[in-house]
């Protein structure tokens, strides 16, 4: 896999680094040879589907679960076999994990107190770290009579208490209602850019992904798929699973025809064409946004007439389901603004005039 | 990809996991348990066996008193029996307990409460006291002793009467818990599907309750089959083999007869246990979030025959108390019925005395308090370690082991390891912390899976928080986990005590003059004749049991109520 051209991270020296990290639960390999660089101060997201290893490779890095073989650094230091005593993180799970019978402020205190901290000290800084989550009035309240949202922050407050130099987050929005969900995602990025720690977010969800992260790093069945910014990972995706996974894509089998020449039923397409011979057999994916129609005469690439079947409407815009004969009878969903749809009075059954831009489709080997 | 999968057989550099101070810690204290369990079990039993395989000399001689013993029939009939007497009271238990847990997880009766405590009741006696009882009902001299007709107390009848109040509350714990977690949309979908009663109750109710039945079935079994007690003190010339090992070790001091038929009686005892631990395996909870609990509709003839039912059951358990209870006060048993307290003058009699009883205190005091803590701890290491797989699995086994161990086995068990002479532990022989290591031996298991059950309720990532901000487990463990976990630690340890109180079976061979116990001297007072003061000391021990049971109830509501803030959702 290509290394992740974060615009960022490049000139900095790396916090954290993987290499050759593969963890064995048994004979299965839960992960294989990862091997990634983690800069200071980013954001950054495992994403995957569920058993993709990103959990694993989170708890690696924590050390609750040691990989079976490779090395991780960070800051310059081997931690490869430390326990997570030894090592230098905060981390919040899914679940929270609050001890449930101590108020908020023993939760965000628990890290401190043990550090044998002045008492004044340790309350001048709990309450700094309740006010930075937004709960500076809740300290002497217990975890279940919090809302889910505030017991996140709670979580973070006390994995924040100690200064971490890492910040690792285990789905911490997935067990949270929709609207809290979306509420807290600009919270937490909020936060992590105003305290500049590193950090890493384990989540399942590519809106929250895509949102929250400065590099991305999608993973699926133990291997990283591609590492880059939400915009490179959604743009120019590497694989077609990470076509797939991020976002809609339409996928149609096709041929190479020849240097940048691609043919899908009757139809001959201009798009980039890396590295593929001649009568290959590939896969042709364009994003429904990326499906044009197009304005008065102005002359487009890729153009050719579709049927409109399907309108499915999705609030701001219509995702209609298209077939175009000379694409060999493959369809084709196409995301149509409301104006379009209203000005071309586009019904069911209708003929539509569309195109492909060229830089927007992407090839992959393989049907 | 699956070419790559295969790619990865052999990684290059293996990584070794450093081990922080608490690992080394959790990890000393796992091996500590495993080498409790080896002492107090593993090579005891190891020691018995090795017993029965040798002659009075010492000397090996393989199966030769095996041979003996399935060539005396004297013997070899006490098999029958003890299954014969296990099978029927099984049958009846079972039935009695079923009906009285459907009326109180199904009906609408009034009193539900009230019931379930008087159902509780026999849990707080020996199980001589229902055996004593009987011999005044329908003993020789009994009050009632016309229901019998011809028949005899004193055998097979008196040992089931005595077994199925004794094995009642056990068996109706477990069947209140089968069918109060019962998901009411599936009798809304058999009563729209219009499922009369009778194909409800075999198409819901009874795969719903399948395998808390089956447990309590091998619970019962179980229970019956390695009691002492009852047949001990009602059996008569009705032989089994609790008693057998009894009359072999004490009676006639043949150590290997009695190693043999431990063996023997071992072997129902770890089918039963076997055949449990399998079905519970299979056991997946039938309830998810989406469940609605079963909620009964009033029906007032329904209704009004299942408080019929429960207050019958409820009349003959405090019947059957209340018997030995009035009994005890009798100054002479049938002629002169004058209220005196002359048989609670233990001193002046054969049995140990009033020491008896508070040694029984103090044993069972110990038991609660060490018992609690080893159990706890043990579980808690056991659950919440890092890595350490194998050890960790090897000792939940050993852990669950003691289950399938009778008492009376592991009693005469720890005679042949213990009283070794050549075993450095030999100087806790006949001491009182034998006896508190036995019987916290002989109930380790039910704490233990009380443990592992409460502790399973916590989000095992209090374990990597605490370690992420470099808190000490044993921190976490004080701060956190036992307050969290203290109604469960209150239910072993009143566990532990009251059993302490009652248990003969296993401490019968284990006493000494000096650390005589409340349920022996009644055993042994009963042997001798003494009837009355066995029944009073046995009323002791029930009211010890009794209070303590009522401070714990007492105890969980005040406790209830302080940490109500944190538990509330």
């Amino acid at each position: 896999m290509r290394p992740g051209a974060g615009q960022a991270g490049d000139t900095r020296k790396p916090f954290l680094r993987i290499t050759d990290l593969t963890k064995m639960f048994g004979s299965f390999a839960a992960l294989r040879d990862i091997s990634l660089e983690i800069y200071e101060r980013e954001f950054v997201c495992f994403l995957g589907p569920s058993g993709c290893g990103k959990t694993t490779l989170l708890r690696a890095i924590a050390g609750l679960d040691i990989q079976t073989s490779g090395r991780v650094e960070q800051a310059g230091n081997d931690i490869s076999a430390l326990p997570p005593s030894e090592r230098d993180f905060g981390i919040v799970f899914q679940s929270y994990a609050l001890f449930p019978n101590l108020t908020v402020k023993k939760n965000v205190a628990y890290g401190l107190v043990s550090r044998k901290t002045a008492r004044a000290t340790i309350e001048a800084r709990v309450a700094e770290l309740l006010a930075l989550v937004g709960l500076p009035e809740q300290g002497d309240k217990y975890p279940a009579q919090l809302s889910g949202g505030q017991q996140q922050r709670v979580a973070l407050a006390r994995a924040l208490a100690t200064s971490p130099g890492l910040l690792l987050l285990d789905e911490p929005l997935s067990a949270l209602d929709a609207k809290v969900r979306v509420h807290l995602r600009h919270e937490v990025k909020e936060l992590q850019r105003k305290l500049g720690i590193t950090t890493v977010m384990v989540t399942h969800d590519q809106e929250e992904a895509l949102t929250m992260a400065d590099r991305i790093v999608v993973m699926n069945q133990g291997v990283i798929e591609q590492v880059g910014t939400p915009l490179e990972i959604y743009r120019d995706p590497q694989t077609a699973f990470v076509a797939d996974f991020i976002g809609t894509m339409n996928f149609v089998p096709g041929v190479v025809q020849g240097p940048g020449r691609v043919r899908v039923g009757q139809l001959d397409l201009n798009c980039e064409v890396d590295g593929l011979s001649q009568g290959a057999a590939v896969t042709v994916a364009v994003r429904p946004e990326d499906v044009l129609v197009p304005e008065g005469k102005s002359v487009s690439e890729n153009a050719f007439d579709a049927r409109v079947g399907d309108m499915e409407f999705l609030g701001s815009f219509f995702r209609a389901d298209l077939e175009a004969e000379a694409m060999g009878g493959h369809g084709l969903r196409a995301d149509l603004s409301i104006n379009i749809v209203r000005r071309l009075n586009l019904n069911r059954g209708d003929m539509l005039p569309v195109a492909l831009p060229g830089e927007r489709i992407r090839v992959f080997p393989g049907q | 990809m699956a070419s790559q999968a295969q790619a990865v057989a052999a990684p290059a550099l293996a990584v070794q996991p450093k081990l922080s101070r608490d690992d080394r810690i959790m990890r000393g204290f796992i091996v500590l348990v495993g080498v409790w369990m080896v002492i107090a079990v593993v090579l005891p039993l190891y020691f018995m066996l090795s017993k029965s395989l040798e002659d009075r000399a010492g000397d090996f001689v393989g199966l030769v008193n095996y041979a003996q013993y399935f060539s005396t029939p004297a013997l070899f009939y006490s098999i029958g029996n003890s299954l014969t007497i296990a099978a029927i009271s099984t049958v009846i238990t079972i039935s009695l307990a079923f009906i009285y847990a459907y009326a109180l997880t199904r009906s609408c009766m009034a009193g539900k409460g009230a019931f379930r405590v008087v159902a509780m009741v026999p849990l707080l006696a020996p199980s001589l006291l229902p055996a004593i009882s009987f011999v005044y009902l329908f003993g020789n001299q009994g009050i009632i002793k016309g229901l019998l007709g011809d028949n005899t107390i004193y055998g097979p009848i008196g040992i089931v009467m005595g077994e199925v109040f004794y094995t009642f509350p056990h068996a109706l714990m477990i069947l209140i818990v089968a069918l109060a977690t019962a998901d009411g949309r599936l009798y809304e979908a058999a009563v729209s599907l219009r499922a009369g009663p009778v194909r409800t109750f075999f198409t819901v109710t009874l795969p719903g309750i399948k395998y808390g039945l089956i447990s309590a079935v091998f619970v019962v079994f179980t229970l019956v089959i390695t009691d002492f007690g009852i047949p001990k003190v009602i059996g008569g010339q009705y032989n089994v083999l609790a008693t057998d090992i009894y009359k072999q070790v004490i009676g006639q001091q043949n150590f290997q007869m009695g190693a043999v038929v431990s063996v023997v009686l071992l072997i129902p005892a770890v089918l039963a246990f076997v055949a449990d631990r399998i079905i519970q395996g299979k056991q997946t909870s039938a309830l998810t979030s989406s469940s609605v609990a079963y909620a009964p509709k009033p029906r007032r003839s329904y209704d009004l025959a299942m408080t019929g039912y429960c207050a019958l059951i409820g009349f003959l358990i405090l019947g059957i108390i209340g018997m030995a209870a009035y009994a005890s006060f009798v100054q002479f048993w049938p002629y002169n019925l004058n209220l005196v307290l002359k048989n609670y003058d233990f001193d002046v009699m054969d049995g140990g005395g009033w020491a008896s009883f508070t040694n029984s205190l103090r044993l069972a005091a110990y038991t609660a308090v060490f018992g609690t803590a080893i159990i706890f701890t043990g579980a808690y290491m056991v659950e919440k370690a890092r890595g350490f797989g194998a050890v960790r699995g090897a000792i939940q086994f050993l852990c669950i082991l003691p289950m399938a161990v009778p008492g009376m086995v592991l009693g005469l068990a720890y005679i042949f390891f213990f009283n070794h002479p050549d075993n450095p532990l030999n100087f806790i022989y006949g001491t009182m912390a034998i006896l508190v290591i036995c019987t916290i031996t002989h109930f380790y298991t039910v704490s233990h899976l009380t443990a592992i059950t409460a502790l399973k309720q916590m989000d095992r990532e209090f374990e990597s928080v605490s370690s992420s901000l470099k808190v000490p487990f044993y921190k976490t463990f004080t701060r956190v986990t036992v307050p969290v976990c203290l109604p469960a630690i209150l239910d072993v340890s009143i566990y532990l005590f009251v059993n302490a109180m009652t248990t003969v079976s296993a401490v019968i061979f284990l006493y000494s003059t000096d650390t005589a116990l409340a349920s022996v001297a009644a055993l042994n007072m009963d042997d001798a004749g003494d009837i009355a003061p066995a029944a009073a000391m046995c009323m002791m021990i029930f009211y010890a049991a009794a209070t303590v049971r009522l401070l714990h109830v007492l105890v969980t509501r005040g406790l209830a109520r302080r940490t109500q803030a944190w538990r509330a959702r």
